[in-house]
């Protein structure tokens, strides 16, 4: 019986331990339902990235799926990356390693801009 | 028949000869099928409708071209399947005019990805227009991949810069214009140093008097700053143009036809013959508009331009591809 307590303790823990970990690494992401496995997903659609400005940690890798009815890309403002041409549901993706404040911008139309504050 | 009073515009309030009333209410008409012709200073419209009673010699220029353009070759979305049949319905419509137009000005988004199968379609498809000539601009749609390099070896191999050129024609001086490369964050289009001081050179010895057309993609004057359509560095262009008689500029990117006057510079944009787009605000952004399949092609269309020598302004006529 005490070795089941003590069991059953213990396995109660990790799993808090594991809840909580979780819960720390949601925050520091977008919430996005539909990203994919340990990216974080950036949706292209009526001319505008959204969430339009998002904080992650150094270390995330960002994916961007175009949801337009016409091309975009994604070009950072200090050369960091650039993506090539996406039609609808094309995707690009880019690891975020150092941190600071990423400007981007679809450099077909300008008018798109957007953030990534990499922590 | 072709004179009738209730036909004519006749508002000459600055007393200076120039009918600006006149001709901005007529190109208010133009987008329903209005002629204008410009004679003298003073402005006379036809009904489209009535273009078959009136005297053609009367409203014939000595040359005219046609305007194309966002044929957006490779889009293939709801707004429409079918951007080759398009186009063809707008080359059906230039072989349909009275006159074979002495050519073709095509201002951007040929192609839909910049693909070089996209161009040859395109170029295929107006080798059909009894225009043979074509003078083409880069949209953004066009360079996307090289910095326009494609772009610029296909369509303008002679230019002195990045795709920019000019041409003469019948005494009227054409200037082609990029103002698609090199965009900025959060800006416009953008035409650059480089461009405006070959721009300054290329007109400096030219008579006032020199009939001048610009043909570039985004539009030369702010239509809707929200969504990108007007180009940063336009004014500094303008300033160099104020001085001539009569320019006109003819731009496209915005997928519907609008006009603006500024002293002697009339700005026309073009309809596309791929898909319409939303009125500025109008839509949440500024992208492919749907509308039933019966009323495309009356959103898709070209614009003959006819010149008559020593008029003011050019004139210009939109028609839709039906």
């Amino acid at each position: 019986m005490r070795i089941g307590a003590t069991l059953l303790i213990a396995f109660l823990l990790v799993t808090a331990l594991v809840i909580t970990c979780s819960g720390q690494t949601s925050a520091a992401t977008s919430a996005a339902a539909t990203s994919a496995p340990g990216a974080t997903a950036i949706k292209i659609d009526n001319f505008s990235f959204s969430p339009a400005t998002i904080t992650v940690a150094a270390g995330t890798t960002v994916q961007w799926t175009n949801k337009d009815d016409i091309p975009h890309n994604v070009v950072s403002s200090d050369q960091a990356f650039k993506s090539k041409v996406l039609d609808t549901d094309q995707q690009f993706t880019y690891t975020f390693t150092k941190p600071g404040t990423y400007e981007y911008f679809c450099s077909i139309h300008p008018k798109m801009k957007a953030t990534v504050i990499v922590q | 028949m072709s004179d009738k009073p209730k036909d004519e515009l006749l508002h000459d309030h600055n007393h200076d000869g120039i009918d600006r009333r006149g001709f901005l209410k007529c190109m208010a008409w133009a987008g329903t099928g209005a002629f204008c012709v410009m004679k003298g200073g003073v402005l006379k419209s036809y009904s489209l409708s009535r273009l078959a009673d009136i005297d053609h010699q009367k409203t014939k220029g000595e040359f005219s071209f046609v305007q194309v353009s966002d044929s957006h070759m490779g889009f293939n979305k709801a707004a429409n399947p079918d951007v080759v049949g398009t186009l063809q319905a707008a080359v059906a419509k230039i072989n349909a005019l009275p006159t074979p137009p002495s050519f073709i000005l095509h201002t951007g988004d040929i192609s839909h990805l910049s693909k070089p199968e996209e161009f040859d379609t395109v170029e295929q498809i107006l080798k059909g227009a009894s225009a043979k000539d074509v003078f083409y601009v880069p949209g953004e749609h066009d360079v996307l991949e090289d910095d326009g390099k494609a772009f610029l070896k296909r369509y303008a191999p002679q230019s002195p810069g990045s795709g920019w050129y000019s041409f003469d024609s019948h005494g009227v001086h054409f200037i082609a214009l990029v103002n698609v490369l090199n965009l900025k964050a959060g800006g416009f289009g953008s035409l650059g140093t480089e461009q405006l001081e070959w721009l300054e050179k290329d007109v400096k010895h030219l008579s006032k008097s020199t009939p001048i057309v610009v043909f570039a993609h985004v539009p030369l004057w702010t239509v809707y700053p929200d969504w990108g359509w007007g180009t940063d560095d336009s004014a500094q262009a303008l300033s160099y143009l104020k001085r001539f008689g009569s320019v006109t500029v003819l731009n496209g990117h915005i997928h519907q036809t609008m006009q603006k006057v500024e002293g002697n510079i009339t700005f026309h944009t073009a309809a596309s013959t791929a898909f319409p787009q939303p009125k500025p605000g109008e839509a949440p952004s500024p992208g492919p508009m749907t509308v039933p399949a019966d009323q495309l092609r009356h959103l898709l269309g070209i614009r003959d331009v006819n010149y008559r020598h020593g008029h003011h302004a050019l004139a210009v006529v939109d028609s839709t591809l039906e």
